[in-house]
């Protein structure tokens, strides 16, 4: 038993996971730049025009993704804040401050490309539709999630309160998303449909989930990369970043 | 509940009602906050009264929001500076109850007046008196939740740089459901659809609030506390 346990926990500690971190890091930045590039000319080169929408809908292949990987980052973060909070250990904070703003940037990439598609293809940069307002607010509560990490000095105490409110989040996700969408129908009627067509090309399938997989690996090595920053940062005075300094 | 457990509840609303009945200008200055804001919305937008009794329901609720965040700076800020927060904190008394006193005793200095007054501006923007009750009756359900889930952002930037401006960054979106439940119930009410579903939801809302927010935020208050 306590020969798995060691397994569990022993990249928990900032010392061992520094120099892992560092040694994957290239194979997901390698991984990163084959898979988006791959998936770019997929989405731009090779993918069929759509009947319908031209070539605007190109948009979707950096689109779609970015509006996944947004979400699925507050869920990670939401993971490591528990964990944070059961465990007390140190690097789960760590992962969800380094998290956050990729998190930020995938939510504000789907705004942006989102009203760059709907120009063209409602005529309109902003519809409040269900999708849209709840994606904004996403993006709203990554905001208050970093400005409150960085408006606390204590490290410890802004991991536990930016744990807190990533869960809290996350509880209000589901519940913000349906309190939309119905104030949306009541609104205003179906005006806008987001359904895509029912019969997506595999072509185009497979531009888009290139396209993802590219972005998960683009996550996982600038949140690696900053985890690297942040131990540093915060491990200044301990013994063995002296000694890896010095090397 | 027993009566020990409910004295410590009781005592810290008495203890903060007393405190804000020696302090009375901070309550009535939130309430004439959220006089002023409602009522600046017709001067910017217009006298029309079609138009008015379209925005009543969203303008009187966003007023509500805005006059509770006024309060929340000051729910555990005095406490934490003088060292009762820490006091309360250690106390033989379950620490839960004693924040949801202080909930409680926020909702009955911030929240109530502005239900209490609402219906006075509701005729402003030319509501009728059913959707007033509606009205009444939105805010009366859903001005709890904004103190419940305010209390966790108050507790989360207690002592922080910047607390009040980061309150209102970290509260705001978790406001949305209240407020489109809460304005939705009046305007639905106004466009003949009944206001029972949506004033069935806040409830839920409320309920859910009831039972998490006192206990994340005493999670919270211990954070600042350490």
């Amino acid at each position: 038993m306590s020969r798995s346990l060691i397994n569990w926990f022993k990249f928990a500690s900032p010392a061992t996971f520094y120099p892992l971190a560092g040694r994957v890091i290239p194979f997901f930045a390698a991984a990163a730049v084959l898979l988006l590039g791959a998936g770019l000319w997929t989405g731009l080169a090779v993918a069929p025009t759509d009947a319908q929408q031209g070539e605007g809908y190109r948009i979707i292949f950096v689109h779609v993704p970015a509006s996944w990987m947004s979400m699925f980052i507050y869920c990670v973060m939401a993971f490591w804040a528990a964990l944070g909070l059961a465990f007390n250990t140190r690097l789960s904070g760590m992962m969800m401050s380094a998290l956050a703003p990729t998190g930020a940037m995938f939510a504000f990439l789907s705004l942006w490309t989102g009203s760059f598609w709907g120009k063209p293809m409602w005529g309109a940069w902003w519809v409040w539709d269900a999708r849209l307002t709840s994606q904004l607010i996403l993006f709203f509560l990554y905001l208050g999630f970093i400005a409150l990490q960085a408006a606390i000095d204590d490290p410890r105490r802004a991991d536990k309160a930016g744990a807190i409110l990533a869960l809290v989040g996350v509880v209000n996700i589901p519940i913000i998303y349906f309190s939309v969408q119905w104030w949306n129908t009541l609104h205003q009627g179906a005006s806008v449909s987001m359904t895509k067509a029912p019969s997506m090309a595999h072509v185009m399938l497979l531009g888009m989930l290139l396209m993802a997989f590219g972005f998960w690996a683009y996550t996982i090595t600038m949140a690696l990369m900053r985890v690297r920053c942040i131990i540093l940062e915060r491990e200044l005075t301990s013994e063995w970043v002296k000694r890896n300094a010095m090397e | 509940m027993t009566a020990s457990s409910i004295t410590p509840f009781r005592q810290a609303v008495r203890r903060d009602l007393l405190l804000a009945a020696r302090h009375k200008t901070e309550v009535i200055t939130a309430l004439f906050f959220f006089v002023i804001v409602v009522n600046l919305l017709p001067l910017g937008i217009g006298p029309d009264p079609e138009l008015l009794r379209k925005i009543a329901p969203g303008a009187l609720w966003i007023g509500a929001l805005l006059a509770t965040l006024l309060g929340l700076q000051r729910l555990f800020a005095p406490d934490h500076q003088d060292g009762t927060l820490e006091q309360m904190a250690l106390s033989p008394q379950p620490f839960t109850l004693l924040v949801a006193g202080k909930i409680l005793a926020h909702w009955l200095v911030a929240g109530l007046p502005v239900v209490l007054i609402a219906p006075l501006l509701g005729l402003q923007f030319d509501l009728s008196g059913r959707s007033l009750w509606i009205l009444v009756l939105s805010l009366l359900l859903g001005t709890p939740i904004l103190s419940l889930i305010g209390a966790v952002g108050a507790a989360l930037t207690l002592g922080v740089r910047g607390s009040g401006v980061l309150l209102s960054l970290l509260i705001l979106p978790l406001y949305i459901p209240a407020l489109i439940f809460g304005a939705g119930a009046v305007e639905s009410d106004l466009a003949g659809l009944g206001a029972e579903g949506h004033l069935s939801l806040l409830g839920a809302l409320l309920l859910v609030c009831a039972v998490f927010a006192p206990w994340v935020t005493t999670v919270a208050l211990r954070v600042a506390l350490e």
